[in-house]
């Protein structure tokens, strides 16, 4: 399947490009041949049902499983062939929390910089600079399990930022958040796209969380059913309503037929 | 983006992931109280009890009559650093249940380093709890020569790694925290009895030759018997080449279980 989602802001490499990926447990296939793209500078909504193979792929994106098939490639370098390369430009904040809660905030943010092998002042200046960018400065000494879910999740970006990302993957970000913080985190990781140049793939099952000229993959049961910009997802099929365009290609997927735009 | 890491880089890796152990350890009061109870309450309880019913004879590294107290001091620190790392065992399994190993996972520095970090770090936070206990077992007096005090670091180091590797290796094993009860029933009661800690193997030997088998094919004997000989300034080299292979083989067990493409995790299906 060819990448339909072309560079928009900046030259060079994809910030991620992945490139026929299959994966199994045993005998279950998880995900079937998933190819897409995400440009410098672009958002990427990853749209899929629970259960749809999106935190499988970030599984292997993130090389926390390992990936026998298929291609993926970080700002041009492959993530199976030079991992160290690979995972200096990726930022990701995953499903559920993996804050240390006993913690303060600027002490989980300098334990990531040491895992990135930034100095210690170096590191201290960079979160405080990050944590400002999420609005949560002046409550760096503060311990994580003293905040609430959305505040937590900003300081995950910010953690996910600090060491200066090409890409960012966020899978379902907002899972637990309250309707005010899910508008927060999302128009915060649409700045950065605009100010950052960042690449941004934004997993989630939530069609309200899609804006109109979004880019989107369609994953279920581990397939690609659609990749392209949101009109052509509209156009396709035939409907006003995303909602409604999603519903319908996830009912007609048992039939199989991908589409690209 | 240099595509490889310069070696102060490694070095702040290493720090960061040892600091953040010593600043759990710190956080949590009651674990450090733990720590040195637990051998202080064998000194103090155990070991004066028994002092008149378990006689030493003269053993290497030993010159001289020693008292019991004497004897099972090694043996008490081989127990602190043996339950520290089943402590970083319990903790690795706590990290991966909270999302947090998953931080460490994605670090871009070879998971072997990463790893080998985290057990610097627990043999670190061991390596506090021993000097502390030493610290209080002088007072008790328990003396060694004073350059022990600086001749035992290397062993501690080396026991502490082959300790830390094993918990490691069965941290990728178990589970869910519930199964820790198992490992505390099954592992590391066995691997503390069935040693040198708290009785010579001579002793053993004459009440029973199968357990004296049992003892002398037990890591953790040769890990007491190495921070022993080392608290005299002498090297035990069986013990030491012994206490080295474990070290290799859990450590190198312990990074395959944690590859993505070949150990427990992929097989499980688990993202840590």
């Amino acid at each position: 399947m060819t990448p339909i989602v072309r560079p928009t802001t900046k030259v060079g490499p994809y910030a991620l490009e992945i490139r026929g990926v299959s994966h199994r447990f045993g005998q279950i296939l998880a995900l079937d041949k998933v190819s897409l793209s995400v440009p410098r500078g672009a958002f990427v909504v990853l749209l899929g049902p629970n259960g749809a193979g999106k935190s499988t792929l970030f599984a292997l994106i993130t090389r926390l499983y390992d990936n026998t098939s298929g291609e993926i490639r970080i700002l041009g370098q492959d993530v199976r062939r030079q991992p160290m390369a690979a995972l200096r430009t990726l930022g990701v904040v995953f499903q559920s929390r993996s804050l240390d809660s006993d913690l303060t905030l600027e002490q989980n943010l300098l334990y990531h910089a040491a895992l990135h092998g930034i100095g210690r002042r170096q590191a201290k200046a960079l979160s405080a600079q990050v944590l400002a960018k999420v609005g949560l400065a002046e409550r760096a000494g503060e311990k994580v399990r003293a905040l609430s879910g959305g505040q937590a999740r900003r300081v995950e970006i910010a953690r996910a930022l600090l060491h200066e990302p090409s890409c960012l993957l966020l899978d379902e970000a907002t899972a637990g958040l309250d309707v005010a913080s899910r508008e927060d985190v999302l128009r915060m990781v649409r700045g950065l796209v605009s100010t950052q140049g960042v690449g941004v793939l934004w997993a989630t099952h939530l069609v309200d969380e899609v804006r109109g000229d979004d880019c989107i993959v369609l994953l279920h049961k581990g397939r690609v059913l659609f990749s392209g910009p949101a009109p052509a997802l509209l156009e396709l099929t035939q409907t006003d309503s995303l909602r409604t365009a999603f519903l319908r290609l996830v009912d007609s997927s048992n039939g199989g037929k991908a589409h690209e735009r | 983006m240099p595509r490889r890491f310069a070696v102060s880089a490694y070095a702040t890796c290493l720090a960061g992931i040892a600091w953040r152990e010593v600043l759990r350890f710190l956080h949590q009061r009651e674990r450090f109280l733990a720590a040195l109870v637990r051998p202080l309450v064998w000194l103090f309880i155990f070991a004066a009890g028994f002092r008149q019913v378990l006689g030493v004879s003269i053993i290497p590294p030993y010159q001289t009559y020693v008292l019991y107290e004497v004897f099972v001091t090694p043996g008490l620190v081989g127990m602190i650093q043996l339950f520290n790392a089943m402590q970083t065992s319990l903790s690795m399994v706590y990290d991966r249940e909270t999302g947090v190993m998953r931080t460490l996972l994605l670090s871009p520095f070879p998971r072997g380093f990463l790893l080998l970090s985290k057990l610097t770090g627990g043999v670190v936070v061991s390596l506090l709890q021993v000097y502390v206990f030493l610290l209080i077992a002088y007072f008790w007096e328990i003396e060694l020569p004073l350059v022990g005090y600086l001749t035992v670091l290397p062993a501690l180091l080396l026991c502490g790694l082959m300790l830390g590797a094993i918990a490691l290796f069965m941290s990728s094993v178990i589970k869910q925290l519930e199964n820790f009860a198992g490992v505390m029933n099954f592992v590391i009661f066995p691997m503390f009895f069935a040693s040198s800690a708290l009785y010579p193997l001579w002793r053993i030997k004459e009440a029973n030759p199968l357990l004296y088998e049992i003892c002398r094919a037990n890591p953790f004997t040769h890990a007491v018997e190495l921070i022993r000989f080392a608290m005299y300034g002498q090297l035990e080299p069986t013990s030491l080449l012994i206490v080295l292979a474990f070290t290799a083989g859990f450590l190198a067990a312990a990074i395959y279980a944690y590859n993505p493409s070949k150990g427990m995790l992929a097989r499980r299906g688990e993202a840590g």
